[in-house]
């Protein structure tokens, strides 16, 4: 027997098995868990991006000057006065003269969306030379319309078992081959409010909200936190005090966050009289669940800096503060940002604490500061999870997309950060 | 403070020790690390202090310009005195000692910064220099003393971290320099270098002899007996035996001295 035949038998020795099936167990250990999260990433986006597009109807409206403006100013505050729901109506009405009776006629108004005649208020009040004439409009229709042209509503059901009946699916009909009905991308989505309407509802009010609320988050939690851990690391005797710290910021920073909440609701909207529902509040109850998270980094990334460093800057005769924040804390640094921002990623996907404090109100307009009451993406996702409209389905889909993609932006931004601001010794 | 000592500095005698040690005696918690000590360092003399591991060389070199101050649990006692002034006087800005008594490490330890502001950073805490100009000055002649200037001068905004292990070293020892002291401390300075960066800074230790007093701990009694003038060995705590480097070594006095140096302990 040659000596590579001796090597090749003990190949496939018992020790050379037990080892190949180690390795087998990890790598079906990594293909479940990636299975699940393609699983749910695909049927997020599947679901989700229906949402980025919105069905609208073209509609010829009449605008006559005796009932926008029987004075003839063009005032714009005039205009906005008028009402364009009646001209929308008989604008349907004129261009599908088949709905006669009064049932009829709703499910014709039902085509488009209630929240057409603002928009139509919106462009004449722009633009009033449009008053006098008529003229087309795109308007948003109907949510089930919108369901029914994106095929989530089978039309070859019973009629009483579909939110569009026979004769709405007529008119869509002889509205597609006139050209008077197309799926665009839906901006509203992304710079509107919430609304009742599905159709209507956008993100832009609660990204706003999450942002107000992360920036008073982090405006609170970074500074405290990193003076806390560079207080305990660099400053305190490491006696049982620090270590008593020590445990109850470990213990912290496993409450559950839903306690915060409360905390939040109890002193600062009870006690303090602060206002509810506003990004203010949730920055400071995020910041708090937040604070924990913040002062572990900060302290480890503290300690990974040589000591070497420190003796340096000591040999030559710099004081404790000038060693720290000359040397010590902006070799840190890096890990205490990376630490923040993960921390503040957490805060973003936070929904209990805000529904304590009462974000979780509907709020139409987008918030202009952090005392106006707002609300924000996870408690928006669930807001509208809860909505029974079909249309609120895919919305809720693409809100979680929107969030994932915010968190994603943070995490690579605390790589990026890493890799930039890392120092090698 | 810093007047006081300038004055003590300006009125001393050539032949007068400018440090001083009288029944030191350090402790880490109930661990006695230094043993009553009585030492005299000779100013512009380099003085080596020998002796096996854990003999308190390392403590008593960091007593002189207080780094023992930093560890909680170590406590000092006895007289220190610099230039005759008590370094452990409670009235003493231990800032403006360690400028005046400064110290290069076992490991290299430049900043993570560049090699201009590795060397710019002590006078610029000291307040030594406050225009630019004056700054390149004290930047250039700090680096010359080190023998690094011809080595960096095309690369003074690269960090100094990207030097090699030798140059690190005496970009280490240019940073003392550069705050302008009377006495480096030298804890074991060439024990992570390889011969030739070590023979280097040997050559540099005794060019700078002339303008600083210098003390170096070494693990390496040749080195010792290439650098030094005087030489004390330790003992478990105790000082042994102090004397010039000739007489240590060519006929110490005490037996545990002989059995170090010729190897039999240690």
């Amino acid at each position: 027997m040659t000596e590579s035949a001796i090597i090749l038998k003990s190949a496939g020795s018992k020790r050379h098995r037990a080892e190949s099936r180690f390795r087998a167990y990890g790598l079906i250990a990594i293909a479940i868990s990636l299975s699940f999260l393609l699983i749910m990433i695909g049927s997020i986006t599947m679901r989700g991006t229906a949402a980025f597009k919105q069905t609208f109807v073209q509609i010829e409206v009449n605008l006559p000057t005796e009932k926008l403006d029987p004075e003839g100013t063009r005032d714009p505050e005039v205009l906005r006065k008028a009402r364009y729901g009646k001209l929308l109506k008989s604008a349907l009405r004129e261009q599908f003269p088949d709905a006669k009776k009064r049932a009829d006629k709703k499910s014709l108004y039902k085509l488009i969306s209630s929240t057409a005649e603002y928009s139509i208020r919106d462009q004449v009040a722009a633009n009033p030379s449009l008053v006098g004439g008529i003229h087309p409009f795109w308007v948003r229709a109907s949510s089930d319309v919108d369901q029914y042209m994106k095929g989530t509503i089978d039309g070859s059901l019973e009629e009483s078992q579909r939110r569009v009946n026979d004769k709405q699916i007529a008119w869509i009909e002889s509205l597609k081959a006139s050209g008077s009905i197309e799926s665009r991308f839906n901006t509203q989505f992304f710079t509107g409010g919430d609304s009742r309407e599905p159709e209507q509802a956008g993100i832009m009010g609660a990204v706003v909200g999450s942002a107000l609320t992360l920036l008073i988050c982090f405006l609170l939690a970074f500074p405290i936190g990193v003076l806390a851990a560079v207080y305990l690391e660099e400053f305190s005797a490491k006696g049982r005090i620090n270590r008593f710290i020590e445990v109850n910021i470990n213990n912290l920073a496993a409450v559950p966050s839903i306690v915060y909440g409360l905390l939040g609701l109890a002193i600062l909207l009870n006690v303090f009289n602060l206002p509810r529902s506003t990004p203010l509040v949730g920055g400071m109850v995020l910041a708090l669940m937040t604070l924990p998270t913040i002062i572990i980094a900060s302290r480890s990334s503290l300690r990974a800096v040589p000591p070497s460093i420190r003796e340096a800057a000591f040999g030559l005769g710099a004081s404790k503060v000038q060693t720290t924040f000359h040397h010590v804390v902006p070799l840190a640094m890096p890990g205490m940002l990376t630490g923040s921002i993960i921390g503040m990623a957490q805060a973003l996907g936070e929904t209990a604490p805000l529904l304590m404090i009462g974000m979780v109100a509907f709020i139409v307009d987008v918030p202009g500061g952090v005392t106006e009451a707002a609300t924000a993406l996870p408690v928006q996702i669930f807001l509208w999870a809860d909505s029974p409209e079909r249309g609120f389905m895919e919305k809720t889909s693409a809100a979680i997309l929107v969030l994932l993609g915010f968190l994603v932006i943070m995490n690579l931004a605390a790589v990026y950060l890493r890799r930039r601001l890392e120092i090698r010794w | 403070m810093v007047e006081s000592l300038a004055m003590n500095e300006a009125s001393e005698q050539p032949a007068t020790p400018i440090l001083k040690v009288r029944n030191g005696q350090v402790f880490y918690a109930e661990k006695q690390a230094i043993i009553d000590v009585n030492v005299d360092i000779q100013p512009n003399a380099v003085t080596a202090f020998i002796g096996p591991s854990g003999c308190g060389k390392s403590t008593l070199l960091r007593c002189f310009n207080r780094m023992n101050d930093v560890i909680p649990i170590c406590r000092v006692s006895g007289s220190f005195e610099f230039s005759g002034q008590d370094i452990y006087d409670s009235e003493v800005d231990v800032v403006s000692l360690r400028q005046r008594i400064g110290m290069v490490f076992q490991k290299p330890n430049p900043f993570p910064k560049s090699i201009f502001d590795n060397i710019a950073y002590g006078p610029k805490i000291h307040g030594l220099a406050s225009p630019k100009a004056e700054m390149q000055e004290i930047v250039e002649t700090s680096l010359t003393r080190a023998g690094l200037w011809e080595e960096v001068k095309n690369r003074l905004d690269q960090p100094g971290t990207g030097l090699s292990g030798g140059q690190q070293q005496r970009l280490c020892i240019a940073r003392a320099i550069a705050v302008q002291p009377k006495v480096i401390l030298m804890d074991e300075p060439c024990s992570a270098l390889d011969p030739i960066a070590t023979a280097t800074i040997e050559t540099l230790i005794d060019e700078l002899r002339e303008s600083y007093t210098i003390i170096i701990v070494t693990h390496s009694m040749q080195q010792a007996a290439r650098v030094s003038q005087k030489t004390a060995f330790f003992h478990l705590g105790e000082l042994v035996e102090f004397g010039s480097t000739e007489q240590i070594f060519s006929s110490p006095v005490d037996e545990r001295t002989q059995n170090y140096i010729t190897g039999r302990i240690g």
